[in-house]
């Protein structure tokens, strides 16, 4: 069991505020993802919950103990908090081995000998690296001194398990295989895993939660999905995915009862119904808005299709295809936009093609406010759901 | 990020004020800087304090003088100093001398650095390996024994036996062999070594591709050096400059072995006359007006150059440097090179272990003057023209010397070196923070007085007992020259400890904290071993320099605790110049093998670590 709940936490340095007023709630169980651009606060997140930083206002408990009362000037010991951290340096000791790193957190808790012997290995095989518990860090390469760290972290079994950027400085590879290994240990151990990270990619693909951080406070908490779909505003969705969304400039028009939407790419009506409550969204008056359109949802086909209706012609300004993937980047009505299509396909130059986007999968934003307004529906294929 | 204003919620104030002192208390780093900060206080700001103070008070023989009650408050040694009919033999020509000998030896140390850092660092010059090691041991070769050996070759009819150019057929001159030309020469063929090791560091920082830039743009070789690589260096040359000015000004040794003899007085012998033997108040004075002279002409500097002396560590790591190819020049710069190791380093040499051979340096090389009577012979055995000395190796007074330098040498540099590592650590975990500039500040104080100056405010602050006998009057003990060594060389010593813990991340210790390792049990299992190298260099550098060190001591140092320098200076005083002679040989080479272990074994390097 472990759950962290933070409320209100301020961290200042100096007179600079770091932290705006972060309310997190982590759920036992949770791959919990800290994700924004670099100096957004997430790294500084992480560091308060270890107890590496002690922020001036809010408190946090896990599982109902407290652990930071600052108002009382309260702040358990990082040993203390039944956690463990995974440096994104790896903070490896230079001067013992694989083995002694492992061991050290152990040895402190004065385990027996045989049961630090049984625990260290465990961890290394876990990680995969048992063969080289006689070596020192500057003899490994950087993905296993990335699995020794990791190796370290979980050696004392810790309830929770925190991450900084651990991904960040190996080769792309590298980092594929340790995202899968890294699902496999939450899965396996059934740790609470916090992860900070500023790859949106790492953070969808691997994370149960992603708390989206924002010049120091938190923008959204959501699943990956709902994040990806939904996001709560066009800064956010334009960070999310990639190849990136299209963002569309438009005239919005809202009755009482339904959203008209005049774009470049075709006019819109969304019901009520699908329309995000307690946003801003004028009455009766036209007012700026931004649809967001995710490069898959665009479809696109070489003759005009008889039977369907929605479609529209757009000329083709490139073509990258991938391999598993093609990015067209298109051109209608003096706008430019992107469409990414599962398979391998060959546009010439300024080809004519006709396209068509599914509205229910479309998501609006008030240009204004940069909120969402419009939700959009998630599609997902009845046999990957889970 | 956010303007907003700072906003702390506070609960209640007890548990509140009860926790932070928790906190406070149970830190064993606050503890460790709650001491560092005592340790200053009390050896580095207490004792500046006393220095002033007494400077005002009237002792017993000078209340006399001055028919006013002993101890009361006066200006009377300012006077006296100043004003005075005394004053222009006690201050105002000293000053002028000081000034002198120091300005000509600057004209000649720095220019004479900076082109052997030149060659040393930028060109193609051969045998760069040994000849940097050679230059350095001229450095740490201590200015009295160079003065010694100027003695040995240059002494004239004056006092006692000439020298060895006597023996040849030339009475040297007085002004040859003594007094400002004496003194210049030294002092040039010694602080040279301030601007080779501060420039070699920032030549060596530059990044060759900098000058690499320059060519392709198509400035020419001379338009490179002038506006490229001069500008890059010129604060490291200031520094440098300035360095060897305050050092010069401070001397006393050099001073002493060379200037009295003529009666060619600096501030640094009227000073040690005046604590020694004279009026201490006036010494305390002119002490005071020391530290102001190289204590202004240090922090201009620092505030003139300011941030630009950051230009070398920008590019600290950066690319690879290419030699200069020196062509044609290459052979003379090589003969220029060797000439220098011959005068500054080889000759000394030679002419000390010569003299610590000879029966009598009135006979020179003859044949039948060469013994080693000196260095093994029996008292029983002496006479007159040994002056009834046993020869060194059975010698009391050597052993003696021997001990107290080893002995000094090895619990100053320990403590040095140890306090350095708490004080480096305290400053680069405290970066940015009031305690890590503090630190900072106050380590740096001994560095702005020179080593004679540094020596009276102890005197000052220990001479009688303080606080009702709480502190007791250490002049003549032992501990007052180990503390002297001790925190003089805290700055030096906290700059190689800064320079160790800088290299180890704060993660390192994070992440031990985290797996529940406690400050003491991360000081033992992370800190210390990974510092451990820089400890030992830094440890065997501090040894090197309390050892070899004269001018500091040289106020406190007794009978009882006499050091390997002072025995040198007495043997010189009384004229053995044989037996001082042998005791500087053993000097040299006591500190070459320092040297050498420090090199070999921890990779210490004088030029990164300890300008």
């Amino acid at each position: 069991m472990s759950k962290i709940v933070l409320e209100h936490i301020d961290k200042y340095y100096g007179e600079n505020r770091v932290l705006k007023d972060i309310n997190l709630t982590i759920e036992d169980g949770d791959f919990m993802t800290l994700l924004g651009p670099s100096g957004c606060g997430k790294t500084t997140t992480l560091r308060v919950i270890s107890g590496l930083e002690k922020p001036q206002n809010g408190t946090m408990t896990i599982d109902g103990k407290t652990m930071i009362d600052a108002a009382n000037a309260f702040y358990e010991e990082p040993s203390k908090r039944g956690l463990n951290l995974v440096f994104q340096s790896y903070a490896l000791w230079p001067h013992m081995t694989v083995f002694q790193n492992v061991a050290f957190g152990l040895k402190i808790k004065k385990l027996p000998k045989k049961e630090i012997e049984e625990r260290v290995m465990d961890s290394l095989r876990t990680m995969r690296i048992d063969r080289y518990r006689d070596r020192y860090p500057n003899e490994l390469s950087g993905g296993q001194q990335q699995r020794v760290a990791i190796a370290r972290a979980i050696a004392s079994s810790p309830k929770l398990l925190l991450l900084d950027e651990p991904l960040s400085n190996l080769d792309a590879r590298l980092r594929i295989d340790m995202r899968a290994e890294l699902k496999r240990l939450h899965k396996e151990t059934g740790t609470t895993i916090v992860y900070v990270t500023h790859d949106q990619v790492e953070a969808l693909t691997m994370s149960t939660k992603v708390a989206l951080f924002k010049a120091g406070e938190i923008a959204q908490v959501a699943t990956p999905l709902e994040i990806y779909t939904n996001p709560v505003d066009i800064e956010t969705a334009d960070f999310v995915g990639s190849p990136r969304i299209n963002l569309i400039d438009g005239k919005g028009i809202y009755d009482g009862e339904t959203l008209k939407v005049m774009s470049p790419l075709g006019n819109y009506t969304f019901a009520k119904d699908s329309l995000k409550p307690g946003e801003t969204i004028p009455e009766g008056q036209e007012f700026d808005v931004v649809i967001g359109i995710r490069p898959e949802v665009v479809q696109v086909a070489a003759r005009e299709p008889k039977d369907e209706e929605g479609y529209f012609e757009a000329s083709v300004y490139a073509s990258q295809p991938a391999g598993s993937e093609t990015i067209v980047t298109l051109e209608a009505n003096g706008t430019q936009f992107l469409a990414l299509q599962v398979d391998l396909r060959n546009y010439e130059m300024n080809q004519q093609v006709f396209v068509s986007m599914d509205p229910a999968r479309l998501n609006v934003f008030n240009k204004e406010t940069t909120r969402l307004i419009r939700y959009a529906e998630a599609k997902i294929k009845e046999d990957e759901d889970e | 990020m956010g303007k907003t204003k700072k906003v702390i919620q506070k609960g209640n104030p007890w548990t509140r004020l009860k926790n932070q002192l928790k906190d406070v208390l149970l830190n064993p780093f606050n503890l460790m800087t709650l001491i560092a900060f005592v340790i200053l206080i009390v050896f580095v700001v207490v004792p500046l304090f006393s220095l002033v103070k007494e400077s005002f008070i009237l002792d017993a023989a000078a209340a006399r003088r001055a028919k006013a009650a002993e101890g009361s408050w006066s200006v009377y040694y300012w006077q006296y100093l100043l004003a005075g009919k005394m004053a222009k033999t006690m201050f105002w020509t000293p000053l002028v001398h000081s000034l002198t000998v120091s300005f000509f030896a600057c004209l000649v140390a720095v220019p004479l650095g900076a082109i052997l850092a030149w060659l040393m660092v930028r060109s193609d010059i051969p045998g760069k390996k040994i000849i940097s090691f050679l230059i350095v041991i001229a450095y740490m070769t201590p200015s009295w024994c160079k003065a010694q050996a100027w003695l040995s070759i240059f002494r004239n009819a004056l006092g006692g036996t000439p020298g060895i150019l006597y023996w040849l057929g030339w009475n040297v001159p007085d002004w040859v062999a003594y007094g400002p030309f004496a003194m210049v020469c030294v002092l040039a063929l010694h602080y040279y070594a301030f601007t080779y090791i501060m420039l070699a560091g920032s030549l060596g920082s530059i990044n060759s591709e900098l000058e690499e830039m320059a060519l392709i743009q198509g400035a020419s070789k001379k338009t490179i050096v002038m506006r490229i690589t001069l500008p890059l260096v010129m604060p490291a040359f200031l520094s440098a400059t300035i360095m060897t000015f305050s050092k010069a000004i401070g001397g006393y040794s050099v001073a002493s072995y060379l200037g009295t003899r003529v009666q060619y007085h600096t501030l640094s012998t009227r000073l040690h006359d005046q604590i020694a033997s004279g009026m201490p108040g006036v010494g305390y004075a002119i002490s005071i007006l020391m530290i102001l002279i190289s204590a202004g002409l240090i922090l201009v500097n620092n505030k003139v150059i300011g941030t630009r002396k950051s230009y070398s560590t920008i590019n600290g790591k950066g690319g690879r440097s290419v030699d200069l190819m020196l062509g044609k020049w290459r052979t003379p710069m090589f003969v220029f090179v060797c000439l220098f190791l011959l005068v500054a380093l080889v000759v000394p040499i030679v002419s000390l272990v010569i003299e610590s051979l000879q029966v009598t340096p009135l006979n020179g090389l003859a044949a039948d003057n060469f013994t080693l009577f000196n260095w093994i012979g029996k008292e029983e055995n002496s006479y007159a023209l040994l002056n009834w000395e046993p020869g060194l190796f059975r010698n009391v007074k050597f052993t003696s010397a021997i001990w107290n330098t080893v002995k000094l040498g090895v619990f100053g540099a320990i403590i040095s070196s140890f306090m350095g590592q708490v004080f480096g650590y305290i400053s680069v975990r405290g970066r940015g923070k009031w305690y890590g500039h503090m630190i900072d500040q106050l380590v740096f104080i001994p560095y702005l007085i020179p080593a004679v100056a540094f020596s009276a405010v102890y005197v000052a602050m220990f001479i009688k007992p303080k606080l009702g006998g709480l502190i007791p009057s250490l002049y003549g003990t032992f501990l007052l020259i180990l503390l002297i060594s001790t925190v003089k060389y805290f700055p030096y010593a906290s700059k190689s400890g800064t320079a160790t813990m800088i290299q180890i991340a704060a993660e390192l210790e994070e992440a031990a904290s985290i797996n529940g390792a406690g400050f003491f049990r991360r000081f033992a299992r992370i800190i210390f071993p990974l510092a451990k190298n820089g400890f030992m260099s830094g440890f065997i550098l501090t040894f090197i320099s309390i050892a070899k060190e004269f001018d500091l001591i040289s106020l406190v140092v007794n009978e009882r605790n006499i050091t390997l320098s002072y025995l040198t200076f007495t043997y010189t005083s009384l004229t053995c110049y044989q037996l001082a002679a042998c005791s500087s040989v053993v000097m040299i080479a006591l500190i070459s093998v320092m040297y050498l272990i420090a090199k070999k074994a921890f990779g210490a390097d004088i030029v990164k670590g300890w300008s």
